[in-house]
């Protein structure tokens, strides 16, 4: 594997593993993430995975850029030795369609099927949690089956409840935050993805696996 | 207690050195604008580098002194005066209670950052005292400040006799400029724009949107073409970062920018250039794009903090 480290801007670094959404790559992406966030270096500030790559923001005043990829490279040797972690399961309850799945209907006529079958469909696999992104708490979770693949609305919506069930492309996610939002609405859950009160303010971490589960 | 809120007519909001150690729950970092007023506001007040400050852009604000306190102002674009004389930016001054503090907004420059001795308080959450305007938390309450709220302060490192006057020299500052040339890294996605695309974003003139936010500077100019794919799987940003959407118009990650995107990155600007672009003002300053390694880059910016460092004279008493 020869992964492409290069710069982003002066003070991050862009590791990248793949082009493409894939459970394997992504699984090397949340081993190496957490292989840096252990060995926990003077200068690193933090990652942040997505779907193939890695971003890794350092303090410049500490660390020059050959030193980044000089460390970099060793994390990535030493990844592919270790061995990743078995991911944590959540179970997330959904009340499939309704007024805040409103688009579970739309949906199954698009995909010529019944609704039932597509509650089935969605419900039955089990998830991983690609990446965490545009707002805090917010899950890119797949990959979803080729048969619910639908497009993003042409015009988000302004409003779209925290909690509510979505879906785009080979892609599902959960509206963690009161936001607007592009994606076809098929349900609701209880549980809260973004919580301050909390000890845990997040309910996923970016390699979680997720089982939704059918409460209706 | 040390200020009061009296008018508050643009977004005065508190923001420390950032939030991090979320970005990859999709926490953005918020945090100043400009971080090298922000940092040179701190080091006039005595406070440590990552104390929280009030950031004021967009309009007028007034304070008014609740006890004798020392604050400090750095910035570009505002005009200072404190109970009946007018003061320039760049240092830190004696205030007394009852005391009024104007700041009010000029042509030139979007932000100014005040300073408190002893730091804003304000309680932290996920760890940074900075305001997340969309999120809803952070600073005080989560919002730009309105009339009426109160800002408390910590204790200050020294005695307000010894903080009050200090000031900045002129060789600290960075050439701020309505008329700007900006360093830029290139990549990682510039494979994805045509020759002749970025060659126009090398050389062309380009200007702020009036559209622009915490979240993001539109550019508006030369359009960029893409060489065929518009988007790409989601990948982290940094603020600084300029993504090109299919429009072809370039927008520059800000401060409470996502912390992932979809659209290929052209360039990201370097950071000791990142303050002097945040002071463009919309429809009014011109930007030119260069070309610059990650090493000169990571050189101008350890310089340019040093002298900060460096520059502080203290006051003659």
């Amino acid at each position: 594997m020869n992964p492409g480290i290069v710069p982003l801007g002066d003070s991050s670094v862009l590791i990248k593993l793949g082009d493409e959404i894939d459970l394997i790559i992504n699984r090397r992406i949340h081993a190496l993430a957490n292989l840096i966030i252990t060995s926990s270096v003077k200068g690193v500030v933090e990652v942040v995975p997505a779907y193939a790559t890695l971003i890794v923001h350092y303090d410049p005043l500490l660390l020059s850029f050959t030193q980044m990829k000089a460390y970099l490279r060793m994390q990535i040797s030493q990844m592919e030795e270790s061995e990743s972690r078995k991911p944590r399961r959540i179970e997330v309850p959904v009340r499939y369609g309704g007024e805040l799945g409103r688009d579970l209907e739309f949906v199954a006529s698009h995909c010529g099927l019944h609704v039932e079958d597509v509650i089935r469909i969605h419900s039955e696999k089990i998830y991983t949690v690609y990446m965490m992104g545009f707002t805090p708490g917010y899950p890119y979770m797949g990959k979803l089956d080729d048969r619910l693949s639908m497009p993003r609305l042409e015009i988000p919506r302004t409003h779209v409840p925290a909690g509510t069930v979505a879906i785009a492309g080979s892609q599902t996610g959960i509206y963690s935050i009161e936001s607007p939002g592009g994606w076809q609405l098929i349900g609701w859950t209880p549980l809260k993805l973004f919580d301050l009160e909390s000890k845990s303010p997040f309910l996923f971490s970016p390699g979680d696996e997720v089982k939704f589960i059918v409460e209706n | 207690m040390s200020l009061e809120v009296i008018e508050a007519n643009g977004l005065a909001t508190i923001q420390d050195a950032g939030r991090i150690d979320w970005r990859r729950f999709g926490v953005p970092t918020s945090g100043p604008m400009d971080m090298f007023a922000f940092r040179a506001a701190n080091a006039l007040a005595g406070n440590t580098a990552t104390s929280a400050v009030i950031e004021i852009g967009l309009g007028d604000i007034i304070f008014r002194a609740l006890r004798d306190c020392v604050i400090s102002v750095a910035g570009v674009g505002y005009a200072l005066s404190i109970y009946i004389w007018d003061f320039p930016l760049w240092s830190s001054y004696y205030v007394r209670s009852g005391w009024t503090i104007r700041l009010n907004k000029l042509d030139t420059g979007m932000w100014a950052y005040l300073a408190i001795a002893g730091g804003v308080q304000a309680q932290p959450i996920l760890g940074s005292r900075s305001t997340y305007l969309r999120g809803h938390f952070g600073g005080l309450n989560g919002t730009q400040l309105q009339v009426g709220d109160i800002l408390r302060s910590e204790t200050p490192s020294r005695s307000l006799n010894e903080l009050a006057a200090r000031s900045l020299s002129a060789e600290a500052l960075p050439a701020y400029s309505d008329n700007l040339v900006v360093d830029v890294i290139l990549g990682p996605q510039e494979k994805y724009f045509t020759n002749e695309s970025m060659s126009t974003f090398m050389e062309q003139e380009y200007s702020v949107s009036a559209t622009s936010d915490r979240m993001g500077y539109r550019l508006e100019g030369a359009k960029l073409t893409h060489r065929n794919k518009v988007e790409l799987i989601s990948e982290g940003m940094a603020m600084g970062t300029i993504q090109v959407p299919s429009s072809g118009q370039p927008i520059v990650m800000m401060a409470d920018c996502p912390t992932t995107g979809g659209y290929p990155k052209i360039a990201t600007i370097a950071s000791a250039d990142l303050p002097l672009f945040a002071q463009c003002v919309p429809n009014k300053s011109r930007i030119r794009f260069q070309e610059t390694s990650v090493a000169k880059a990571q050189k101008k910016y350890r310089m340019l903090i040093n002298k900060l460092n460096e520059g502080i004279v203290e006051s003659d008493s």
